[in-house]
């Protein structure tokens, strides 16, 4: 079953009365527990693309499908309760609330999913184990590690059990040792739980670990299949 | 809801010191307006008092034509045999004491300076006097049998440089038109605490006042005080009779009472403005914070925070804001009250006519008042935060996550 399907997408930004086409008439489906990776330069359209199926943004024309839900025309909140039920976010930046300690970012969406305390307290224990976080629980992102912070982003993004995660970069602004160390637990996340992964990059040593590559350039998808088995530990 | 609090009170934390200085210009400006609320609750109040207890009384008796504006001495304008109808009144249970008085205009003249005075014809034994009495400051008070004694106010006798035991000459309006002279000996100085009372009033005997006015047998009013000023409407309609004229203390004190009611207009307002460039400070602090998150707002959005959650966030952001300043205003404006209830603020000799004022502005501390003061500046801020709480609400997520510029 896909888990998220565009049809005919473009997206065109509008700075002043310059028009910008990011994304042109792109359709792809993303099957539930793929590991994908989404690849091309700069300005291919790859965080458009995320952006879109992630329902932070909305296309020009076409249509978003999101567990069989067009979600293209959705209002601003509509879009929120979707993106907080169903999709996870990883970002380059590592995206953490800095007035927040880690346990706490973990546990935002599932507050916001309005789950029991209980329930929360497992659920954020469970994933700072999961990413080798227990003892970091109670610090504050300046006072974690880039790869640490990307780590605890990762957990967040898994907290409420969404059925696809996007990342965006994941590994732009870490160190090799780090960012092979979030790959492979993004890997072995999906492998362990089934949740479907969609990243986009344009780093080789991070294209490696996908199961499937779509490449992008000039807002066009110029190759939508599946890599040749490749060792993600090489 | 929780976690909101938690993040907002986070959040301010983040710029101490800017956070503190916009609570402390809330709090600056609730603590002048509580001062200013407190000048004039004090000075309204003490005004009334000083007019009932040194001019009006409670409620006076006058003839049907009597004008006080153009304190004539005609015998038609005046009450006859003033004293057995205060001997009446006096008997109205609810009366505490009914006294005759005579007002005349008079000019005392001390070596080569002349002052207009309001010369007063008192009963020296009534418990009506109690005000001058008390506050002789030298010399002794009057006798009913005294032909050459006055007495002035602390004012009049510094303008003057008169002393007890001095001589002043007097002259006199009189019944006839004309003007009556002569020579008094100032028996007493009293002070009132009103400057302007004090200048320009001259006391004497009733008997005196009504011999050198020509007025005989006659007053200007019968002054009355009540055990309850409360008692004013209902002893006033119980006395009407007889084709004389009966004011309660609010009928003589109208301008005072009108005074009040539009400075409480008045001040609404200039509160109104007070705590809008207050807050003005803070929106200012919030939408520097909005746009120093607007990253994080993005974030909040990604993870699936609804537009009015983070609208609530920022909301709960300036009730924190407006609770820390409203704190340090009460605290700011405990202090400024206390100064004004028990030292008050120093302003010499000023007023105007028809209204006393004391040579201090004197507080009074209202508690509902205060209240409704950190209510307002509660709900002004409140209202002034609307527009940083729609500003990070109504962002864009994709926008807001580059850091608020288009991908």
């Amino acid at each position: 079953m896909e888990v998220t399907k565009v049809e005919n997408v473009s997206r065109i930004y509008k700075v002043g009365k310059v028009e910008t086409q990011a994304l042109r008439d792109v359709s792809l489906g993303i099957e539930n527990g793929e590991f994908t990776a989404l690849v091309g330069p700069s300005g291919s359209g790859k965080t458009t693309l995320l952006q879109l199926i992630g329902c932070l943004d909305q296309p020009t024309s076409g249509k978003v499908m999101v567990n069989g839900k067009d979600v293209s025309r959705l209002k601003r909140n509509q879009r929120a309760d979707i993106r907080r039920g169903t999709i996870g976010f990883i970002f380059q930046f590592f995206a953490l609330i800095p007035t927040l300690t880690a346990y706490e970012n973990i546990e935002l969406p599932l507050l916001l999913n309005r789950e029991n305390a209980t329930a929360r307290r497992a659920r954020v224990n469970e994933l700072l184990e999961a990413v080798e976080l227990t003892d970091r629980a109670h610090h504050k992102p300046d006072q974690l590690s880039g790869g640490q912070q990307q780590r605890v982003a990762v957990a967040r993004a898994l907290a409420t059990r969404p059925s696809l995660i996007l990342a965006d970069e994941p590994t732009a602004n870490l160190d090799t040792a780090n960012g092979k160390q979030i790959m492979e637990l993004m890997t072995r996340l999906n492998q362990e739980t089934g949740v479907t992964f969609v990243f986009a990059t344009h780093d080789p040593r991070v294209i490696k670990y996908a199961r499937r590559v779509i490449t992008l350039r000039d807002g066009v998808v110029v190759e939508n299949g599946a890599l040749p088995t490749v060792n993600p530990g090489d | 809801m929780i976690q909101l609090f938690k993040m907002a009170y986070r959040d301010l934390g983040r710029n101490r010191r800017r956070s503190f200085l916009s609570a402390l210009a809330l709090g600056i400006g609730l603590a002048i307006l509580m001062m200013m609320d407190s000048v004039i609750v004090g000075e309204m109040s003490s005004a009334i008092d000083a007019a009932i207890k040194l001019q009006s009384g409670d409620m006076q008796v006058r003839a049907a034509t009597y004008n006080e504006d153009k304190t004539s001495l005609a015998w038609e304008d005046l009450v006859a045999n003033p004293t057995a109808v205060a001997d009446q009144i006096g008997a109205i249970p609810q009366v505490k004491v009914a006294t005759p008085r005579l007002f005349a205009s008079g000019i005392v003249t001390a070596g080569d300076q002349s002052v207009g005075v309001k010369v007063v014809g008192i009963d020296p034994a009534s418990t009506a006097n109690a005000p001058f009495q008390e506050g002789m400051v030298s010399g002794q008070f009057l006798t009913a049998d005294d032909r050459e004694g006055v007495l002035i106010g602390k004012t009049l006798s510094d303008k003057l440089g008169l002393q007890s035991g001095d001589t002043i000459n007097l002259l006199v309006n009189t019944s006839n038109g004309d003007v009556a002279s002569q020579s008094f000996i100032i028996r007493g100085v009293f002070n009132t605490k009103i400057p302007g009372y004090d200048e320009t009033t001259l006391f004497m005997p009733l008997l005196k006042a009504q011999a050198i006015s020509g007025a005989q047998d006659h007053a200007s009013v019968i002054f009355i005080n009540l055990k309850d000023r409360s008692q004013a409407q209902a002893v006033a309609n119980a006395i009407k009779s007889g084709g004389y004229q009966v004011k309660t203390w609010q009928q003589l004190n109208q301008l005072i009472l009108d005074t009040e009611t539009l400075a409480n207009t008045y001040i609404v307002v200039l509160y109104l403005i007070v705590l809008a460039i207050t807050a003005t400070v803070i929106v200012n602090t919030l939408v520097m914070a909005v746009f120093e998150r607007t990253r994080e707002i993005g974030i909040l959005s990604a993870v699936g925070m609804r537009s009015g959650r983070i609208m609530t966030m920022f909301f709960i952001e300036s009730i924190l804001l407006s609770i820390l300043g409203i704190g340090i205003g009460i605290v700011l404006g405990t202090l400024l009250v206390a100064y004004t209830v028990n030292i008050g603020i120093y302003i010499g000799n000023f007023g105007f006519t028809g209204i006393l004022f004391g040579e201090r502005l004197m507080g009074g501390f209202s508690l509902q008042n205060s209240i409704n003061l950190a209510i307002m500046a509660l709900v002004v801020t409140l209202i002034a935060s609307i527009y940083p709480a729609v500003l990070a609400a109504r962002m864009e997520p994709v926008v807001a996550l580059h850091g608020g510029k288009q991908a």
